[in-house]
């Protein structure tokens, strides 16, 4: 196990999941035997607000939060939260993009408008990005609630876990009676990021 | 190195902070917790009551009444913890300064979880200082293990020294997850109260002889601070040696990997000669501390040269960034590239009040008004942000009702003037306001934004939700019931999403002369269930692009439709988000917004 720290942020807005696949993330890292940590702030966030967890692993982990322009893959659930935490990202790292946009209250004054096309200038950035419409590829599956797997599921592309124990974590913390179908999910995300 | 896969190997969980300390209670045979919720404190009395079931646990109105509910407990020989957050123990700071003079019977560990960076709070006061105002040790967990260590060494010193003890928390050790390997656990037995005047009866007789007691104690906690493994000295280069305590020691260790520590495990008292004699070791002491120069001071005071604040300034959380800044000004670290390839600029996403908040559709028909505001601390607080704008003070819990009565007294320029509390609020220190708005017939109106929850610490029980936190059914105060027997003889109650109704009362109480009520009552749109009725939508053949609708804040409505024959851009409902609380529809000025479920002409 090599002694470099893996940092993994997580971005997105409150009510999308990030903090449920930050949970699964980790404990995947632990049970895979690193030291692991992570760390985000509640409270505000549930209001709409902005939500970021910092995921780091490896053989020691000191500080819960990776240091700017440290994160060696971000994954974004929300495509103007990628443009905001996209110089947090180390160089010759990667992202994966959830391409949903949600337009915050504030985008209706005459002050803020939602960012043209916040895709495009993550990839000008960061070119090592994935784009996957998560929720889309969800609906297809059949349950819209399974957008934080499937990233987790393009997410895992990009680091080297095994795959039996994603499963074992995944089946432990999705509802009762949605394993299998979680588990395509995720399925579907890695296929689409290695695609 | 598969978790568990040996018998003998310890269990490990990866757990917050404040799960660690819930862990901790039980592993530690606490008997009783109490306090108050309090981001970022909320989680450990919340874990206590679903995991660890052989507990009793509760949620008191207030700080104040959680530490004397934990000390009864204490005194009766039963170990205890109070939970609260930083703001929270200034409320509980009256009976926590005499405990430290009465001591424990059984240990007494206080929680004080402070939030540097105001992730959500009023003010990032340092806690740290109520260790010395009170006299009584403080514990300064670094990670998760040590969150949860700390209780049984913090019940084992309260007992040893006979003192309450500070277990100081922040938002980072509260809320990061770190790996905890469990401990075993110690069933203590409950000793019973032991009647001693000259300790629990704190008359000035009693209470001279225990300050006494109280200084003599603190120097017995001095020598055991230099010999306590909470404290150890690390040796790397000694170029640097570093001095620091929680958060701040795993921050530095991840910037200074190869300089000598002095780790602080007990924050106070500092152990002085210890940290003498690394400082007499290396070529530079470096403190490294969040917010105040707790440890700085101390050190400079006992001629102890270091450099701290320098480095590290005084604001806001020690973050890897702005601790690289500082060391590498001082020329510890190199220069780290600043980050690079930020968006010019992205538009902020300012937390706002949830779809259906009936927060919202009160506020909506108070602010005609144009009264002055009094606000109090909960999610209505976001009432403050544009395009609400109608709550215009946010002080602390239960000022909203003092603030009113005082602006009511000098004001001369004849507005309203309201005071906007939450029930949870209210109850935790609202009431003793209103007594005084009523004994001093002060000409206020307040609004009691009744929702049933303690929304904003993410829907927590109170003495008016008719449950415990353990989940059992409770008596349910009557707040229009309290209210009048409080004395208000005005007293109204309005469901929030009829807008007629909220303006007639707001019209009524405002023409009272004297303390008028309004108990604005409309379940929260979160919790405890997520409400969902049906949608609205915008009909696009009657929606003018006005942005009446858009006024309201509601986060379900966006300026994302077609153009108007105008080229003016319509309203989308997001039928996903809108929880059907028809306030959008009730201020259409043009009949444009429909339920979901109505047939639409073509």
């Amino acid at each position: 196990m090599s002694a470099r720290t893996t940092n993994v942020l997580l971005v997105g807005v409150g009510g999308q999941g990030v903090l449920l696949a930050s949970d699964i993330l980790s404990q995947v890292a632990m049970e895979a035997g690193h030291d692991a940590k992570k760390s985000e702030v509640h409270g505000m966030a549930q209001r709409g607000g902005v939500v970021s967890s910092h995921v780091r692993f490896g053989e020691r982990v000191w500080s819960p939060i990776i240091p700017e322009g440290g994160a060696d893959v971000l994954l974004a659930f929300e495509q103007a939260e990628a443009l905001r935490a996209m110089h947090l990202v180390a160089p010759g790292g990667s992202a994966v993009v959830n391409t949903q946009r949600i337009i915050p209250p504030i985008a209706a004054g005459k002050d803020w408008d939602y960012p043209e096309n916040p895709l495009a200038e993550v990839r000008a950035r960061i070119p090592a990005t994935v784009a996957v419409s998560a929720r889309e590829e969800c609906r297809a599956l059949g349950n819209e609630k399974m957008v934080s797997v499937l990233l987790l599921g393009a997410l895992s592309a990009s680091l080297d876990f095994d795959e039996d124990l994603w499963r074992k974590v995944i089946r432990a913390r999705v509802p009762r009676g949605t394993e299998d179908l979680n588990w395509r999910a995720f399925q579907r995300g890695r296929e689409l990021a290695s695609a | 190195m598969e978790a568990s896969t040996r018998q003998e190997a310890p269990i490990r969980y990866l757990l917050s902070g404040n799960e660690a300390v819930a862990l901790g209670c039980r592993e530690a045979g606490v008997r009783l917790g109490a306090g108050y919720p309090g981001t970022p404190s909320t989680e450990i009395l919340e874990t206590l009551a679903r995991l660890v079931p052989e507990m009793y646990v509760q949620w008191s109105p207030n700080e104040k009444v959680g530490l004397e509910v934990a000390a009864g407990a204490a005194l009766t020989g039963a170990r205890a913890i109070s939970t609260q957050k930083h703001v929270g123990l200034n409320v509980a700071a009256d009976p926590l300064m005499t405990l430290s003079y009465m001591g424990v019977e059984a240990g007494l560990v206080v929680v004080t979880a402070d939030d540097p960076e105001l992730h959500s709070s009023q003010n990032e006061q340092d806690n740290r200082h109520y260790a010395r105002f009170a006299k009584i040790p403080m514990l300064e967990p670094s990670c998760s293990q040590e969150a949860k260590d700390y209780v049984a060494a913090g019940m084992e010193i309260s007992e040893r020294f006979d003192t309450p003890v500070l277990l100081r928390m922040t938002t980072r050790i509260s809320h990061s997850k770190g790996i905890v390997e469990a401990g075993e656990l110690r069933s203590v037995a409950v000793k019973g109260f032991r009647k001693d005047a000259r300790k629990y009866v704190m008359v000035p007789a009693n209470a001279r002889a225990r300050h006494a007691f109280v200084e003599e104690r603190l120097d017995r906690l001095r020598a055991f601070a230099e010999e306590t493994e909470l404290n150890r000295v690390e040796w790397g280069d000694r170029r640097v040696g570093v001095v620091a305590a929680g958060v701040g020691y795993v921050q530095a260790r991840e910037l200074l990997p190869e300089a000598s520590y002095y780790k602080l495990g007990l924050g106070w008292p500092l152990p002085l000669e210890g940290i003498r004699r690394f400082a007499a070791e290396v070529e530079r002491l470096i403190v490294i501390e969040e917010l105040d120069p707790f440890i700085e001071e101390q050190l400079l005071a006992e001629g102890i040269a270091c450099e701290g604040k320098s480095l590290t300034g005084l604001l806001g959380e020690l973050t890897p960034g702005r601790l690289g800044k500082g060391l590498a000004a001082a020329g510890l670290i190199d220069t780290a590239p600043a980050p690079a390839g930020a968006a010019a600029t992205v538009l902020p996403r300012p937390p706002v009040l949830c779809p259906g908040c009936p927060h919202r559709s009160l506020f909506w028909g108070v602010k005609p008004k144009k009264g002055n505001v009094f606000g109090d601390i909960g999610c209505y607080t976001l009432a403050a942000l544009p395009p609400l704008q109608t709550i215009d003070t946010c002080l602390d819990m239960g000022a909203s009702i003092g603030t009113a009565i005082g602006s009511s007294k000098v004001a001369t320029d004849g507005k309203p003037i309201f005071a906007a509390i939450g029930d949870s609020t209210f109850l935790h220190s609202g009431m003793t306001g209103l007594l005084d708005a009523v004994y001093n017939d002060a000409d206020i109106t307040v609004l009691i934004l009744d929702n049933r929850v303690t929304a904003m610490t993410g829907g927590q029980e109170h003495p008016a939700t008719g449950k415990t936190l353990m989940g059992k059914a409770a008596r349910q105060v009557d707040l229009p019931t309290l209210v009048k027997a409080l004395g208000v003889d005005h007293v109204q109650v309005v469901a929030n999403h009829d807008q007629p109704a909220v303006r007639a009362a707001v019209e009524a109480a405002v023409a009272h002369a004297g303390p008028s009520v309004v108990i604005a009552r409309a379940p929260c749109a979160l919790m405890p269930v997520k409400i969902r009725e049906i949608p609205y939508r915008v009909d696009p053949e009657r929606c003018v692009g006005c942005r009446t609708c858009l006024r309201t804040g509601c986060p379900a409505l966006s300026l994302t439709g077609g153009l108007t024959a105008k080229g003016l851009r319509q309203v989308v409902i997001d039928e996903d988000a809108c929880t059907g609380c028809s306030l959008c529809f009730q201020v259409c000025p043009h009949e444009a917004i429909r339920l979901t479920s109505e047939e639409v002409p073509v």
